[in-house]
C-alpha cells in the first residue's frame, strides 16, 4: 500500500508540525502532542479537552478553537493517547472554572482518561467526564465493551463547546453533553478496509462483492455481512437501525459522515437517501452535515449519525465556531 | 532472595521477548483487535529499559513501579494502564525492602493482578490477560518455571473461549478461534520472569 508518508514512526509528529504551520491559531506541542487553542486559558470559561488513538482526522484536533474544543490530544494511530498528555492539557486549558473530558468509550480512551482525571485532580483541577457512546450496531450488554463512541463526538464536541463559550458553569456543560450522547445513536458500514501505516496491509479482509454492516472507526466489525447494497439499500438499513433504539419525537440533527475514502459525490447522494427514508419514517431535520469528520485512514464507507435536539440543543449546533474542521458564522 | 537487580534482569528480559515476539503479537491482534499490540508493547518496554539504566532504582518495589508508571506514560490503548498498574502496583505491594522473597513476590503480584481485574473489569474466562495471569501466580508457589507453564496454557486456552472484555468484545461469537494477544503477552512476560530466575 503507498502512503504519502516517510516512515511510519514518524507520522504523528510530521501531521502535528504540519498543522503547527497551517494554524497559527493554534498551540501546538509536537513532543508532547497536545494542541491547544492559542488564547487558552480564557477567563471564567470552562476548558472542553478530548482525545483519542489518531487516524479519525478532523476529530479531534481539527476541532480545537473558539466554539468547541479547549484541546485535544492525539494517541498513535487507533491508540489511545497517555494519562500524561491529558494532564498537561487540562493543566494548558483550566481557567479554573474547570475541565471537561469528552471520551469516546473504548478500554484504552476510558482507562486513560480516568487516570488522568485521577492525576489532574490531584493537581487541583476540577475534572468532569462525559462518556459517548453512540454505536448502535454494538450489543451493550454485560458481555462487551459497550456501545462504542462514533459521530456523536462531533454533535457533543460541538453542542457543549458553544455552552462552554457562553460561560456555563461545568455542571451544566457537563449536563448539556450528556444529554447530547444520550440523545444521539450512529450506523456505520464499511464498503473497503483501511490501512494503518504501521502495517501497511489491511486491518481487516473485506472481500470485494461485500460491504460489513455496523462497522466501527477502527474497521471493527459490526452486526453482519452482505453482498453490496445500493446507496438507497444501505440508507434504509442504517437508519432503520437507528430508529429502532431512537424515538424520534423531535426534530433531527443528521451527521452524513465519510469514513476517509469515500468521495463527497457519492457522500451527497447517500444523504439524498438517507433525508428520503428520515422523510417516510416522519423524522423532522433541523439541520444536516455533510463530509468527512469522523474518519477511519482510509476506509470507504460512510456513517449516520441522529441527534434529536430541543430549541437550546439547536441553537447552540448554530452558535458560532471556528476549527480547522467545522467553521461557520465567524 | 530476590535483589534490585532480578527485578532488573525481568524487565529486560521482558522486552527483549516482547521486541522478538513483536510479529507475532500484532498478527494476533490483527483479527480481533486493530493490529497494533506488538508495536504498542514495543515502544512501552524499550522506553522502560531506558529509564530503568536511567535512573537506577535500587530496590525491587522501586524497579517495578518505576516501570509501571512509565508503561502508563508511553503505551496507551488498554494495555498502558492494564500492564503498568499490574508492575506498578506489584512494585507498591513489595514495598521498600532491598531484598525480597518468592512468597512475598507472589503475594504482590496477586495484588497487582487483582488491581487489573478492577480497572479492566475482566474475569478469568473473558479472554483477556489475565486468563495467563491467574493460573501463572497461583503456580508461582511451586516454581518460576511453573509460572511460566501455567501462563502459557492460560493464553492457549483463550483460544476456543468468546471475547467478553475489550475490543475483541465486538465481534461477538467470531472472536472465537483466535488466541488473545493480551493473555499471549502476559505469558511473555512470566517467561521473562522464569528467564530472570534461571529456570
Amino acid at each position: 500500500m503507498k502512503m504519502l508518508i516517510n516512515v511510519a514512526e514518524t507520522v504523528i509528529a510530521d501531521a502535528l508540525r504540519g498543522m503547527a504551520a497551517a494554524h497559527p491559531e493554534l498551540t501546538v506541542d509536537v513532543e508532547n502532542r497536545v494542541i491547544v487553542r492559542r488564547d487558552a486559558p480564557v477567563a471564567g470559561k470552562v476548558g472542553l479537552v478530548s482525545g483519542g488513538g489518531s487516524g479519525h482526522e478532523p476529530l479531534h484536533g481539527g476541532f480545537v478553537g473558539p466554539g468547541m474544543l479547549s484541546a485535544a490530544c492525539p494517541g498513535e494511530v487507533f491508540t489511545s493517547p497517555v494519562p500524561d498528555q491529558m494532564v498537561r492539557a487540562a493543566a494548558a486549558v483550566d481557567s479554573g472554572a474547570g475541565v471537561l473530558f469528552i471520551v469516546k468509550n473504548y478500554t484504552g480512551d476510558v482507562l486513560n482518561f480516568d487516570m488522568a482525571q485521577e492525576l489532574a485532580e490531584d493537581e487541583g483541577i476540577r475534572v468532569a467526564k462525559v462518556l459517548v457512546n453512540d454505536d448502535v450496531a454494538v450489543t451493550d450488554s454485560l458481555y462487551t465493551a459497550g456501545r462504542r463512541g462514533t459521530g456523536a463526538t462531533l454533535f457533543v464536541e460541538k453542542i457543549a463547546g458553544a455552552a462552554a463559550e457562553e460561560g456555563r458553569p461545568l455542571e451544566r456543560v457537563e449536563a448539556l453533553a450528556r444529554q447530547v450522547n444520550e440523545s444521539s445513536r450512529s450506523f456505520g458500514v464499511a464498503l473497503a478496509p483501511c490501512t494503518t501505516p504501521a502495517k501497511g496491509s489491511p486491518t481487516f479482509e473485506l472481500p470485494p462483492g461485500e460491504l460489513e454492516l455496523g462497522v466501527g472507526i477502527h474497521g471493527e466489525p459490526g452486526r453482519e455481512r452482505r453482498a453490496m447494497m445500493t446507496s438507497r439499500e444501505i440508507a434504509d438499513f442504517s437508519v432503520d437501525a437507528i430508529l429502532e433504539d431512537l424515538d424520534p419525537r423531535d426534530p433531527v440533527l443528521v451527521l452524513v459522515n465519510g469514513m476517509g475514502a469515500t468521495p463527497l459525490l457519492e457522500l451527497y447522494g447517500f444523504n439524498a437517501e438517507v433525508q428520503r427514508v428520515l422523510g417516510e419514517r416522519g423524522v423532522p431535520v433541523a439541520r444536516t452535515l455533510v463530509g468527512n469528520y469522523v474518519t477511519s485512514l482510509d476506509m470507504a464507507g460512510a456513517s449516520v449519525t441522529l441527534c434529536r435536539v430541543d430549541e437550546e440543543l439547536l441553537r447552540l449546533w448554530d452558535a458560532p465556531v471556528s476549527t480547522a474542521g467545522l467553521r461557520w458564522g465567524m | 532472595m530476590l535483589d534490585a537487580d532480578f527485578f532488573r534482569r525481568w524487565m529486560t528480559a521482558t522486552a527483549a521477548a516482547v521486541e522478538r515476539e513483536a510479529e507475532r503479537l500484532t498478527a494476533l491482534d490483527s483479527p480481533i483487535g486493530d493490529a497494533d499490540h506488538g508495536s504498542n508493547l514495543q515502544r512501552g518496554f524499550t522506553a522502560v529499559t531506558a529509564i530503568l539504566e536511567k535512573e537506577a532504582p535500587d530496590t525491587p518495589g522501586g524497579v517495578l513501579t518505576l516501570a509501571g508508571r512509565q508503561l502508563i506514560s508511553t503505551v496507551g490503548g488498554a494495555s498502558g494502564p492494564l500492564y503498568g498498574t499490574l508492575l506498578r502496583r506489584t512494585g507498591k505491594a513489595l514495598g521498600e525492602a532491598p531484598e525480597v522473597g518468592v512468597p512475598e513476590l507472589a503475594e504482590a503480584l496477586r495484588t497487582g493482578v487483582d488491581a487489573v481485574m478492577q480497572l479492566g473489569g475482566a474475569a478469568p474466562g473473558d479472554k483477556t490477560m489475565v486468563d495467563a495471569l491467574v493460573p501463572a501466580v497461583d503456580a508461582l508457589g511451586e516454581s518460576f518455571a511453573a509460572a511460566r507453564a501455567a501462563a502459557e496454557e492460560g493464553a492457549g486456552a483463550t483460544t476456543p473461549l468468546q471475547a467478553r472484555k475489550g475490543r475483541a468484545s465486538y465481534l461477538g461469537e467470531r472472536s472465537i478461534g483466535h488466541q488473545d494477544p493480551g493473555a499471549t503477552s502476559s505469558a511473555l512476560l512470566m517467561a521473562a520472569l522464569a528467564e530472570a530466575a534461571g529456570e
